[in-house]
């Protein structure tokens, strides 16, 4: 595997096993250009000069990934590294070069049309940077949309879909047509849309990235919420690192079509695995991205009374610490304690000084 | 290495050694020219080396139309139905059965086409375009030209469905197999666009005979190229987003494009509607002379009598009916769905349903009512009188002038050019477009435009050839001497083109045919008259593609000039002009294919060129001769389209504009 993967355990593949496999790849390849899969057959595992020379463009290169149930997954990227083709050929939108996808545990290239068709009727959803909603049809229409082409009954299609408006929160503008929606509430029709066929995967490409900063922080909100009540698996696209931090479960950075790391936002800001990861993560809100039990030292004596979960942010208590002046102690998820936490490491990783580890 | 090695051999001279090679042709063309006794043979094209082509098609078409008899036969039968339905409705009313026992139902009345005219630009546009199309309407019907403008609008009726529908198919095959959208589509397209409209006449009267089911045919053939280039254009342009999620959305191919690809392509495709039904507007009216009756009928009887009063009221009637389906086709191009609601039929579409009823009503009354059948004579208003004696008050009070003017450029300009073409040496032209055609574009398009020259004179009608390059050369000349000023003063001042803009839209939706009538008014007939027609209607894309030329010029550049010091007038001749140079180009490459595309009917004031060989060809029905003489012309438009497209494209590769 190219992609280097975090020391950590379980934070490279699927955490520790607690949930199934919903969507794999291994080993994708996309190269554009012509005869690029002939070029692949003789040349395996090509590097970019080798690409450059031939004269194809290595859009996806050598990915693999596995994405869990329930889980949101996050691809993160400049633009132009690779990040749309990568989910093109996770929904197989287009044909990957080579390599396999894995969805509930088949092999979606070896799927015929009949089947894919199927397969994204009932269990993929799709959300686009351009909301890509379809002019001619009212906000209603456009999120009944999917199921029409299903052959769901009117009646019943119309009644999902209301559902699905009301959902995100556009009761009342049913009738109107997209170009008379701003753009937060044409992403909201886009939204809707992508979950009336109660999909099991849901992929966003950058949602979010045509939209106002703000407008984009109540999107974020709004996509968390729904994911409180619905628990989809999610692959989500964008190139803006806080997104991806305020929202991952785990996150895939690339670069130039590769995956150079995969892990939780905790261990690409602790353990960047290159330089470019490093210079990503540089400008981060430490405390808002490490835990108590990455900043954890031995249990010492000078511990009082306080404890907190391994798992919660520093910055949840960063204040209450610095004011106490004395270390807290830090508990596993059963209340046990297996370390604490000192002042001085928060204000070390508040005021940007990496401590020595 | 090999690869560049091989084309070396190929590799165009360098720019330096040009100018030379162009002194030498010129001169010994000019030596052919003045001492044609050198080679007789290569000044004038010899008889005996004539391939007699014309009689080769003529007999062809004529295998053809009696081999296929049962396919024309079958194909007429089955568009006289439809023809029949549309006319009967608007213009002849129906008659069912024979002789006396015959059922006669009247046509729609009058009256409420107008309504229904007006309603249906409310809907589209408002009360601004509801007075427009109801205006047309009604001037047609009360300057008494309503029966011919019914059988006009009967035939547009039925072509442009069938033009929208085949040009649709045949766009979504093209936008469905790339490979054959690039080499078949396209190349056939760009042909029929160069081909000028007449081209298509002879064959179709042979086929068809002298009826409007030829019409329809021609017509038929002559609008599509536009739908399939906005079809295939319109899906091109949905973006892969759009697609994608029709992808996802669990589309099957079918549903992808008819409930996601088409319908968001819709206000492509409705500009491509509008273009439809301008040119069928103009190929009906031009097909008059192979039997399409109607307004285009009108004129073309009247001016055959130089009947100028009666030209002029049917012309205007075509200008109000150009108008009038310009307007209303633009304003549903710009439509945007409204909801509907309520339950019933008449609730979602009042309109509609309104519209309907009120022709229903009119037209029962009619049976009643004699003046809603007809509209009463006491009603019309016989402009030709009026127009005749504002004619002859110009010609009396302004004769000398424009019999002065006439003569001159006659003598001075028209007249020595004409002298000047007439003895240029076949051979020595076709090595010159070679040549241009080598700089220009390589060996490949040199190998287009010299057969397409030679087949010029290998037919025999070099003279021809030369007086039609004539004619149309002096009259783009004109129209570039007129036009390029006009688009430059058009992009210079906002004010200048809020006021030409409007104007060349509506010169550009009006019927070739509408041009000859006030020119012959005013100069009778001859090259003069001919001229000005085909400078009036050819003029209007070289003011368009100057003033858009010079607009799209990047405020960056006009900036840095700015900057760098430059003047006013430093800026428009040192900048703009030469950016905008290939765009104006393209705009009097336009030029020449509408010139050559009037030919047809300036022939009809007596020129000499090969419209006039068209225009006998058509009297006499002889098909070899129209064909040849039409695909003459053809060659002459697609010649000068590559030299200009080519030119254009290096000029924009230099300027790194590409
Ligand atoms: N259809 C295509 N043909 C050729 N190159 C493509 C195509 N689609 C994408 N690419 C190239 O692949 C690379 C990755 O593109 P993309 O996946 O869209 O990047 P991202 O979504 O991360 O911005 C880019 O260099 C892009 O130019
Ligand atoms: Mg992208």
């Amino acid at each position: 595997m190219i992609a280097h993967q975090s020391a950590s355990p379980g934070a490279g593949s699927v955490a520790s096993g607690a949930a199934d496999v919903k969507l794999a790849c291994r080993g994708v390849w996309k190269l554009f250009g012509p005869g690029a899969e002939s070029y692949l057959a003789s040349q395996p595992k090509p590097n970019a000069a080798a690409l450059a020379e031939a004269g194809l463009i290595g859009a996806v290169r050598d990915a693999s990934v596995e994405v869990g149930e329930g889980e949101i997954f996050i691809i993160m990227g400049l633009s132009g590294s690779g990040k749309s083709t990568l989910l093109r050929c996770l929904s197989r939108l287009i044909e990957p070069t080579a390599g396999e996808i894995i969805f509930e545990g088949r092999n979606l290239l070896q799927a015929s049309e009949r089947e894919l068709i199927e397969i994204r009727r009932h269990k993929m959803g799709m959300v686009f940077q351009h909301f890509a909603l379809l002019p001619h049809l009212t906000v209603i229409e456009n999120v009944a949309f999917p199921l029409s082409v299903q052959g769901v009954p009117r009646e019943k299609r119309q009644a999902r879909a209301q559902e699905m408006v009301d959902l995100v929160g556009l009761k009342g503008r049913e009738k109107y047509y997209p170009r008379e929606l701003s753009g937060g509430q044409q992403q909201r029709v886009g939204i809707a849309r992508s979950l009336a066929v109660e999909p099991r995967i849901w992929f966003l490409d950058e949602p979010f990235s045509a939209l106002d900063p703000l407008i984009r922080r109540e999107m974020q909100s709004e996509l968390m919420r729904l994911q409180s009540v619905l628990h989809k698996t999610i692959v989500f696209i964008t190139h803006d690192f806080d997104e991806a931090i305020r929202l991952a479960d785990r996150i895939a950075i690339m670069k130039d079509g590769e995956i150079i790391q995969i892990g939780t936002p905790e261990d690409l800001v602790t353990r960047p695995a290159t330089d470019y990861v490093a210079e990503f993560t540089r400008d981060v809100q430490r405390a808002k991205v490490i835990s108590a039990r990455g900043l954890m030292q031995p249990l010492g004596a000078d511990c009082d009374g306080r404890a907190v979960d391994g798992r919660v942010k520093i910055a949840s208590f960063a204040a209450e610490i610095v004011a106490t002046g004395r270390p807290f102690a830090v508990t596993d998820e059963n209340g046990k304690p297996i370390g604490q936490v000192s002042p001085q490491s928060v204000i070390d990783l508040l005021a940007g000084r990496e401590a020595a580890r | 290495m090999s690869v560049s090695a091989a084309i070396e051999p190929l590799r165009l001279p360098r720019s330096s050694v040009w100018p030379a090679i162009w002194i030498a042709a010129l001169a010994a063309t000019a030596l052919l020219y003045l001492f044609p006794q050198l080679a007789p043979w290569a000044v004038e094209y010899p008889k005996d080396w004539i391939v007699p082509v014309a009689k080769w098609t003529g007999a062809a078409m004529l295998w053809i139309r009696t081999e296929f008899t049962w396919l024309t036969r079958a194909l007429s039968a089955i568009g006289q139905v439809p023809l029949d339905f549309a006319l009967d409705t608007l213009a002849r009313g129906f008659k069912i059965g024979q002789g006396p026992e015959a059922i006669e139902l009247p046509r729609l009345s009058w009256l409420g086409v107008v309504i229904a005219m007006g309603m249906i630009g409310w809907v589209l546009g408002g009360r601004g375009l509801a007075a427009l199309a109801g205006g047309c309407f009604l001037y047609i019907a009360l300057f008494g030209q309503w029966d011919s403008a019914m059988l006009t609008l009967g035939l547009i009726v039925i072509c442009v469905p069938l033009c929208v529908i085949t040009g649709l198919l045949i766009g979504i095959w093209g936008y469905r197999n790339p490979r054959i959208e690039k080499f078949f589509i396209t190349p056939m397209l760009d042909v029929m666009q160069t081909m000028p409209t007449f081209a298509y006449l002879v064959p179709m009267l042979l086929l068809f005979g002298n009826k409007p089911v030829s019409a329809m045919m021609a017509t038929g053939i002559f609008a599509v190229p536009p739908m399939v280039r906005a079809t295939m254009l319109a899906l091109q342009r949905v973006p892969q987003e759009i697609d994608d999620f029709g992808v996802m959305a669990g589309c099957t191919r079918a549903q992808k494009l008819w409930r996601v690809l088409l319908p968001a392509a819709r206000p492509t495709l409705l500009v491509g509607l509008n273009q439809v039904i301008m040119l069928a507007l103009n190929m009906v009216i031009i097909s008059s002379m192979i039997g399409a009756g109607g307004l285009g009928y009108d004129v073309l009887l009247a001016l055959r009598s130089l009947n100028v009063g009666a030209a002029l009221e049917a012309g205007l009637a075509i200008v109000a009916l150009a108008i009038a389906l310009d307007r209303l086709s633009q304003a549903a191009a710009r439509q945007r769905p409204v909801p509907q609601t309520g339950a019933r039929f008449w609730e979602r579409h009042p309109f509609l349903t309104a519209g309907v009823a009120i022709l229903a009503v009119t037209t029962l009354a009619s049976l009643a009512v004699p003046g809603l059948a007809k509209i009463p004579e006491s009603l019309t208003i016989s402009s030709g009188p009026i127009w005749k004696s504002m004619i002859d008050w110009v010609t009396q009070n302004f004769f000398d002038v424009i019999e002065a003017f006439r003569t001159w450029m006659l003598l001075n300009i028209l007249n020595p050019i004409r002298d000047l073409m007439a003895g240029m040496p076949w051979l020595a032209a076709a090595g010159l477009i070679g040549l241009a055609g080598f700089q220009l574009g390589g060996l490949r398009l040199m190998l287009l435009v010299v057969p397409l020259t030679l087949f010029c004179a290998m037919t025999g009608l070099w003279d021809k050839t030369m007086a039609t390059i004539y004619l149309c050369g002096i009259s783009t000349v004109v129209a570039a001497l007129i036009g390029i000023p006009l688009g430059v003063l058009a992009s210079r001042s906002d004010r200048a083109d809020r006021i030409i803009t409007p104007i060349i839209d509506t010169l550009q939706t009006m019927p070739s045919f509408v041009f000859i009538i006030p020119t012959v008014m005013l100069f009778r007939v001859g090259d003069v008259t001919a001229m000005i027609a085909i400078v009036s209607f050819a003029v209007v894309p070289a003011i368009r593609y100057t003033n858009l030329g010079l607009r799209q010029v990047s405020p960056a550049l006009i900036e840095a000039a700015k900057v760098s010091g430059c003047t006013r007038q430093q800026m428009f001749w040192r900048v703009q002009l030469p950016l905008a140079l290939p765009e104006i180009m393209l705009g009097i490459n336009q030029t020449i294919l509408l010139a050559l595309s009037m030919l047809i009917i300036t022939a009809m004031i007596g020129t000499r060129d090969l419209g006039q060989e068209v225009f006998i060809a058509l009297a006499k029905a002889d098909a070899g001769r129209g064909l040849i003489a039409g695909l003459t012309v053809a060659f002459i438009g697609i010649t000068a389209d590559r030299l200009i497209g080519a030119w254009s494209r290096r000029a924009r590769q230099r300027l790194g504009l590409a």
